[in-house]
């Protein structure tokens, strides 16, 4: 339902931003402030990841290296110059852990998401600003515990960013699995939290404050994909807490939710003083469905305002209405619902039943269909269209084409008896770093400089964005894309030293690639940090509309103010998409332009 | 400037796709030890259409790209939905997920079958970091074991029941499989500690060890040789080098290599 805009006008005759710097910019409720915390936060985490990326490579590479500047530096890591194997395992793991859940979950949805909800569907404020503030509040204390958990004891969780028990639950099966292991416990639990509040927003938001005239079918595909990953984090993640909470139980508690009797570890058989088994009756099974049935659906998380966004971004830059908009958003609901029915394809060698592995496979395969679409659509609205290449245009492209490379992987891989042999071996990793982190990563660079003057009131430096880009783009392909092959021939993931295996030696000049091709990646993320700092400060000063596109928020000043709006919220009467409308001078028409001249073609009224 | 960076991205797509194709059609994959053929076919064919795929797409991202750039004079065409074409590559898309989901789920019913009743049995248990192999003996019958007997310093690894007459005749051994060559072998995959995964990547074979359960596999090894048992699932500090030695016979050598190796 549409808000009236009376509403909406008192909200801005009778509120003004808070004047202290405190007030104004740190507990800030305003969205866009939050946003940009939520962004910031966000980027620094990648930063920790990142470089954990590279000690892994590095250590991939080069196992029979020693380092000793490295190690001097990280003293608990390395051993006279040489990483230990247990260092490894927590860089694996919390490279993980932090990217998937503290940056490309919250860059794009909590960020972004904050940000643009209310200016694209015009409203003042999210719905619960308070709510808001508190999300954020309560994510920064999970990233510091999960930053923290590096220092305590003997080093954070070393179990997988995937935490499997009995690895993670028992407490003496790998160092990090000590106090670390429930140090990553409780930072998820302050994460989740976090983004339940988000969520609840989130959805509330979409579904109440929409600007007049802003039915569900003109909202930008950002919007619908910020709806849907809304819906996914509500009824997804309470299955992780719930696990969590149990796997904190097992370690501390004395339960034995995923931990089976008849276990032995280093020779110990677990039992008690008395003779009796410690642990009776529990499932690591039981973790691995709890786990993917939120695991699955957060893929999407990641993804879906990736897609948002490049649909935005490509009608913009190229001119174009997004061709079959009904039907990307139907296809964004597709992937969305069916993302509930596939979590076991992570499964398929587990010993669960085959018949369910047989459930499952079908799942994942009818997901391509709605991909396949989206893929079509994309073209479909490149194809005689006018491509302006501005630095978020070649974001998209990219999303575009690592969501085509990385998705046609996932077609052998749902394939439960090819999964056989790829099933925890590079290819699997080769695939989720070109669909799911890569289109993320992609959309979140192409989301910031789009909507860079909504954030800071200025542009980005181009020549530095475009710079950026075709680094990243030409480094990502090159580190990600051969691992299919060292997958098919068999490199398993999370191996500390590879070469150990006669049949992984010959691929040791890939890896050394791979790694190469990893660094430059990784340091070509130095001219995004500076642009993003030179621009925020020094950029010029951008436009209320710099890109001539047609949506809501581009009808606001760059940045909005308090409220988005100064006076009455504007009516909204067209798709956001309306480019190149014949009988139309200019090329675009605003989303609040009732009836422009000589318009013939009323397609707008859905 | 916009011109040249359309025709960098075409340019970077045709050779995205050039190397990528060139690469994929070299035999990456250890060369095929066992009965397996069905796996690899499977993943050939599939490489070739989602190949043939990722061509076109990307040959159509490049294209647009580079020819419908923004130039003076330039205007983008009106056209915005289309159902007849927009159903049509969904049903097309549909049927071919398909066929592949058809083929899929009668090769997942092949390779998940029952093992043939005369199959060779052996249990492998995985422990941190090691493959434990035992063989029922000629009784063939594995015997009792009992966590609370693992006894590594008495080189009682699975915790194996001694007082059980099943057992005594039971062969054990540490990180060494020998299998019969071209005959059924149907393994019983245990876990002593944590998950471990058994994967043989010369013969398309990987099944999780889970703790708390009995899982199996089995395949027909076909050729004798010397092959390398992988732990594919982290398993802890030592999943690097949780390594063991797969050495396939002809049958009628088994029992000797087998009691070569435990040294009676």
């Amino acid at each position: 339902m549409a808000q009236t805009t009376a509403g909406h006008q008192s909200h801005a005759g009778h509120e003004h931003a808070p004047q202290a710097f405190i007030w104004r910019y740190v507990f800030s409720k305003d969205h866009k402030v939050i946003g940009i915390q939520y962004y910031l936060t966000a980027m620094l985490m990648a930063w920790v990841a990142g470089l954990l990326a590279m000690l892994i490579r590095l250590q991939l590479a080069w196992p029979e290296k020693t380092w000793p500047v490295l190690g001097s530096f990280l003293k608990s890591g390395f051993s006279d110059g040489v990483m230990n194997p247990e260092f490894y395992a927590m860089l694996f793991t919390m490279h993980g852990t932090i990217m998937v859940f503290f940056v490309l979950s919250t860059a794009p949805v909590s960020g972004f998401g904050n940000l643009l909800i209310p200016l694209q569907c015009g409203a003042r404020d999210m719905a619960f600003p308070f709510l808001n503030a508190l999300s954020y509040w309560t994510f920064l204390p999970g990233c510091i515990i999960i930053l923290t958990s590096f220092f305590v004891g003997a080093g954070a969780a070393a179990g997988g960013w995937t935490s499997y028990p009995p690895l993670s639950a028992l407490r003496n099966a790998v160092p990090g699995s000590e106090i670390g292991q429930t140090f990553w416990i409780v930072g998820m639990v302050f994460f989740i939290a976090s983004f339940t509040m988000g969520g609840l927003n989130f959805l509330t938001t979409i579904l109440n404050l929409r600007a007049k005239g802003l039915s569900l079918f003109r909202l930008p595909l950002t919007m619908w994909s910020m709806l849907l990953v809304a819906i996914l984090g509500l009824l997804a993640f309470p299955a992780l807490t719930g696990a969590s909470l149990m796997l904190l139980l097992d370690r501390h508690f004395g339960t034995s939710f995923f931990i089976p009797a008849g276990l032995a570890v280093s020779g110990q058989a677990l039992v008690g003083p008395d003779g009796a088994p410690l642990h009776q009756g529990g499932s690591p099974l039981l973790w691995q469905h709890l786990f993917w049935f939120l695991g699955h659906p957060e893929v999407y998380i990641l993804m879906l305002p990736a897609l948002g966004f490049t649909s935005d971004i490509i009608a913009t830059f190229s001119r174009r209405p997004i061709f079959g908009y009904k039907t990307m958003a139907a296809a964004m609901v597709t992937i969305a619902g069916l993302s509930f029915v596939v979590w076991g394809h992570h499964m398929f060698v587990s010993g669960m039943s085959p018949y369910l592995g047989m459930a499952f496979a079908v799942g994942t395969m009818l997901i391509a269909v709605p991909s396949a679409v989206k893929v079509f659509n994309w073209l479909a609205t490149l194809w005689r269209s006018r491509i302006i290449f501005k630095t978020p245009m070649l974001w998209a492209m990219g999303v575009v084409s690592l969501f085509i490379s990385g998705g046609l992987s996932g077609i052998l891989l749902g394939q439960s008896a090819v999964d056989i042999h790829l099933h925890d071996t590079y290819f699997v990793v080769a695939h989720f770093h070109l669909i799911m982190a890569g289109a993320a990563l992609f959309g979140v660079f192409g989301a910031t400089a789009y909507w860079f003057p909504k954030m800071f009131g200025r542009m980005m430096n181009e020549t530095l964005g475009k710079l950026h880009f075709w680094f990243t783009f030409v480094a990502y392909y090159c580190v990600f894309f051969p691992m299919h092959y060292t997958g098919l021939a068999g490199h398993m993931r999370r191996i500390y030293d590879p070469y150990q295996y006669t049949f992984l030696k010959e691929l040791q000049p890939i890896n050394q690639f791979i790694t190469i091709s990893a660094f430059v990646l990784g340091s070509s993320q130095l001219i995004f940090l500076a642009n993003l700092l030179w621009s925020a400060f020094k950029g010029a000063k951008a436009s209320d509309n710099p890109w001539n596109a047609g949506g809501l928020e581009w009808t606001t000043s760059s940045p909005p103010g308090h409220g988005n709006w100064v006076g009455e919220i504007p009516e909204v009467f067209r798709s956001p998409y309306d480019y190149a409308v014949p009988g139309v001078e200019a090329d675009h028409v605003m989303q609040t332009d009732p009836a422009p001249v000589g318009e013939r073609d009323p397609h707008h009224g859905h | 400037m916009s011109k040249l960076q359309g025709l960098l991205f075409g340019l970077a797509t045709v050779v995205l796709v050039v190397v990528a194709t060139f690469l994929f059609t070299k035999p990456w994959m250890p060369p095929l030890k066992s009965d397996r053929g069905a796996i690899d076919d499977a993943i050939w064919i599939s490489l070739a259409v989602t190949g043939f795929v990722f061509v076109v797409t990307n040959l159509m991202l490049a294209w647009f790209a580079f020819r419908y750039q923004d130039h003076p004079g330039a205007k983008a065409s009106y056209w915005h939905d289309d159902p007849r074409l927009e159903w049509g590559w969904t049903v097309a898309t549909a049927i071919v997920m398909f066929i592949f989901l058809f083929k899929a789920l009668g090769l997942w019913a092949q390779v998940t079958a029952a093992a043939p009743p005369d199959a060779f049995v052996v249990e492998i248990t995985g422990q941190q970091f090691a493959w434990n192999v035992r063989y029922p003996g000629p009784d063939g019958v594995f015997g009792k074991t009992d966590f609370k007997l693992v006894d590594p310093a008495g080189l009682n690894f699975i915790g194996l029941d001694h007082t059980d007459p099943a057992a005594r005749d039971d062969i054990t051994l540490q990180n060494q499989l020998f299998l019969p060559e071209g005959r059924p072998v149907r393994v019983r995959i245990r876990s002593l500690d944590v998950i471990h995964s058994f994967f043989l990547p010369d013969f398309r074979v990987k099944q999780d060890a889970m703790p708390g359960m009995t899982t199996e596999t089995w395949f027909v090894p076909r050729q004798s040789g010397v092959y390398e048992i992988a732990c594919a699932e982290h398993c802890g500090l030592g999943h690097y080098r949780m390594r063991g030695q797969l050495t396939v016979v002809p049958p009628g050598e088994l029992d000797a290599k087998i009691k070569e190796a435990t040294g009676e």
